[in-house]
């Protein structure tokens, strides 16, 4: 059992949670992920770490309430215990020896994403970012953002935060005042990642993207990560999340992500169903 | 009075009908007057071959002749002395290759069940108060997983009052007991109560820690750990490498079984998701192939095993590919898949396979399989799962100096009798040294590895 030290509403759909897990923040590097169980029922899912303190022996998730398993969890509180918590998995995002560096957001991706470029800042790179939200009420982490880069934009669908339009507006911008990085680096909606990836094809600009497709292990024992990547499969858990974004085959992934869908949906009638009788 | 049947007698089993509509176990096991039928077969003779057969030493005829006098516990004793899972290893020992291949009446009929017996046993004495825990010796090892070599390492090392630790990845501990091995072969709670008897021994069962992530192999001795056991199995799933493995309903055998086994996605209410296919594939003919099968065939799926060459070359336990058939279960021989293609929305509906006629022996002594020009064929399914064998993970091997592994990923033992890796103090058996291999090759590799580990650390004082 892992304990809940800490739990925030960052919009209404976005959880921030620390949990204690000594273990797992010793080790913890941005860009690695965990597996975890909300409750003896759960589903194993998993959760790319947003921070790491282990000094405190604390992990901090990042999560928007999508499915059943992330809806249990919103609904634990501080001093409540999730089942299980299992990590650091996954290989650490490639930081070492880049100069310059364009790290873009989408969405709850932001979570993901803001340890990289933090611990880019402190490395010395010099970091851009580009953060984008559907509108104001969902925009996380634009303070932390600003304060690690040198160039910065937030992006809002509608224009209620920010800049109106894309996050791939902003970088075609960003690319078409001059600026040439050594790593475009895009975490968000696979949707996101894909468009991304084909404008910094376009311009020549390498690119890597963090993957985010079901798993149950998390060591490779399962293999229902695994992409094509280059034409290759290849494993998320181990030999990721981090692709080269010019080679995933994002449609694939997308289609694989829908798979359980209906499941999803039956689980979600039954538990709002349940707290409906609950409620009576 | 010895029984002189030349079969065994008959253990009482669901009907096919029953086995399909639940996850139940199969085989029911004795009645006490039925143990003592089988057990009255055994000569117990004096050059008991069938000893020599168990990777794990079981006294077989003295256990045999305990039941024969109605003895139940003293058998147990007898049993539990060498064999510390039981109530597993009479249910998924492959006897028929073992101890009841040397059994004498084998030579003229059916060999006794020794099986059978050993499951009666076990699950006679299930309740029956748990060994005493030895004096503490002071002396702390780390085991690396909890399948049966781990297991079985650990509760031999507890037993000598070694302070032992078992590092598990899952959040569950049992490995393949748990993950793969359904529940109609071998009930979780069967595994849960022999999980316990270790437990009396002191055995403290760490889950959720993945040796090579969560900790590595060094800071498992920086903690104090004279000695390590590396039993992480071969978790590593094979694919074939044909296009359209990505689809949608393409499992590895692993992970179907794991969705089902472990995450219980076969029960109503299981929050763990797994396709509800009308038309099932399985490629493979191995034990785990038929495991997956059988739990297709229990989710409500028409199922074929594709395998590319004949019945006799199957590699799976003939119980099981006799159990598959009375099931319903459709065998596709001499077929080998070529392609999986999909609807436009990525979901599954076509195994392209082609024909195959068997040739020359290869190099694993079975025929080698060679395509029939011209013999492409369709078969229509949802999901294909993948059951063509598992390497071992390299989590650990990375991150750990001094280890050594072969082209197929296996560790390889710098002393094969002791288990001994090419790291002093870092020992490793089951799947993890083999490849894919049985419970009790594994749980015979723990049981060595206890030896050699309680020599060593004995040695340094």
């Amino acid at each position: 059992m892992f304990q809940i030290t800490a739990k925030e509403f960052l919009n209404p759909t976005v959880v921030k949670m620390s949990i204690h897990a000594p273990d797992v923040a010793a080790k913890a590097q941005p860009g690695q992920f965990v597996i975890l169980r909300a409750d003896g029922e759960g589903e194993r899912i998993p959760l790319t770490m947003a921070d790491s303190d282990p000094d405190k022996g604390a992990v901090t998730i990042i999560f928007q309430i999508v499915g059943m398993e992330t809806t249990v969890l919103s609904g634990k509180n501080a001093g409540e215990f999730i089942e299980d918590f299992v990590g650091p998995l996954g290989m650490p995002s490639h930081v070492e020896g880049l100069k310059k560096v364009c790290v873009i957001g989408g969405g709850v991706g932001c979570a993901i994403a803001y340890p990289v470029a933090k611990k880019l800042h402190e490395l010395g790179t010099a970091v851009h970012s580009i953060i984008g939200f559907r509108n104001k009420e969902l925009v996380i982490l634009e303070d932390e953002f600003r304060a690690v880069s040198s160039r910065f934009l937030l992006m809002s669908d509608d224009g209620s935060a920010g800049e109106k339009g894309l996050v791939t507006n902003a970088l075609e911008k960003f690319i078409l005042d001059g600026e040439k990085y050594d790593e475009v680096i895009a975490i968000g909606p696979v949707i996101m990642m894909k468009f991304v990836a084909a404008l910094t094809k376009k311009y020549g600009q390498k690119t890597v993207v963090s993957m985010n497709p079901i798993m149950i292990d998390g060591t490779g024992m399962c293999g229902s990560c695994r992409l094509l990547v280059g034409g290759e499969v290849k494993f998320a858990c181990v030999d990721g999340p981090d692709f080269d974004g010019h080679l995933v085959d994002y449609d694939l992934l997308m289609k694989r992500n829908s798979m359980y869908r209906e499941h999803e949906q039956a689980c979600l009638c039954r538990l709002t169903g349940k707290e409906a009788a609950v409620g009576k | 009075m010895a029984n002189k049947s030349l079969v065994k007698t008959p253990i009482p089993e669901l009907l096919p009908d029953e086995r399909i509509a639940s996850f139940s176990e199969v085989a029911l096991g004795y009645t006490p007057e039925q143990a003592k039928e089988e057990a009255d077969r055994c000569l117990s003779c004096k050059k008991s071959p069938c000893v020599a057969g168990c990777p794990v030493g079981v006294q077989i005829p003295e256990f045999i002749t305990k039941i024969q006098e109605g003895d139940i516990e003293g058998a147990a004793d007898i049993l539990k002395s060498k064999n510390l899972l039981p109530a597993i290893c009479g249910r998924v020992c492959p006897q028929e290759t073992q101890c009841e291949a040397l059994c004498l009446r084998g030579k003229k009929g059916e060999p006794v069940g020794v099986g059978r017996l050993e499951r009666f046993v076990a699950d006679q004495t299930l309740d029956a108060p748990p060994p005493a825990k030895p004096p503490a010796n002071g002396h702390k090892v780390a085991i690396v997983g909890s399948g049966p070599s781990g297991l079985t390492c650990a509760g031999e090392l507890a037993s000598k009052g070694y302070e032992v630790t078992i590092f598990e990845a899952l959040h569950k501990a049992g490995g393949v007991l748990v993950y793969g091995i359904p529940e109609f072969r071998l009930p979780k709670s069967i595994v849960a109560r022999e999980l316990k008897t270790l437990e009396h021994l002191g055995v403290v069962i760490k889950t959720n820690s993945i040796v090579g992530r969560t900790l590595t192999v060094d800071e498992l001795f920086a903690q104090g750990f004279e000695a390590v056991f590396i039993g992480s199995g071969a978790g590593l799933p094979s694919f074939l490498g044909i296009p359209g493995e990505a689809f949608n309903g393409v499992y590895s055998a692993n992970e179907y079984l794991t969705r089902i086994n472990l995450m219980k996605a076969y029960e109503k209410d299981s929050r763990t998701p797994v396709q509800r296919a009308k038309k099932v594939c399985v490629v493979g003919g191995g034990n785990v192939a038929m495991d997956a099968a059988r739990c297709a065939r229990r989710i409500g799926a028409e199922v074929t095993i594709v395998y590319r060459r004949t019945e006799k070359e199957l590699p799976a336990r003939l119980e099981e590919i006799h159990h598959a058939k009375e099931e319903g279960i459709v065998f596709k021989l001499l077929t080998n898949p070529l392609r999986i293609d999909a609807d436009e929305n990525g979901w599954v509906r076509n195994l392209r396979c082609q024909e195959m006629k068997l040739g020359e022996p290869d190099a694993s002594g079975r025929a080698r399989p060679i395509p029939v020009e011209g013999s492409e064929f369709d078969i229509e399914t949802e999901c294909v799962v993948m059951a063509i064998g598992n390497s071992p993970n390299p989590l650990i091997s990375q991150t750990t100096r001094g280890l050594e592994v072969n082209r197929r990923g296996c560790l390889v033992l710098a002393d094969e009798d002791k288990m001994l890796t090419t790291r002093a103090g870092v020992y490793a058996g089951g799947d993890a040294v083999t490849g894919a291999a049985t419970v009790i090759l594994a749980m015979g590799a723990g049981k060595t590895a206890a030896c050699s580990i309680d020599e060593y650390i004995q040695g340094k004082q």
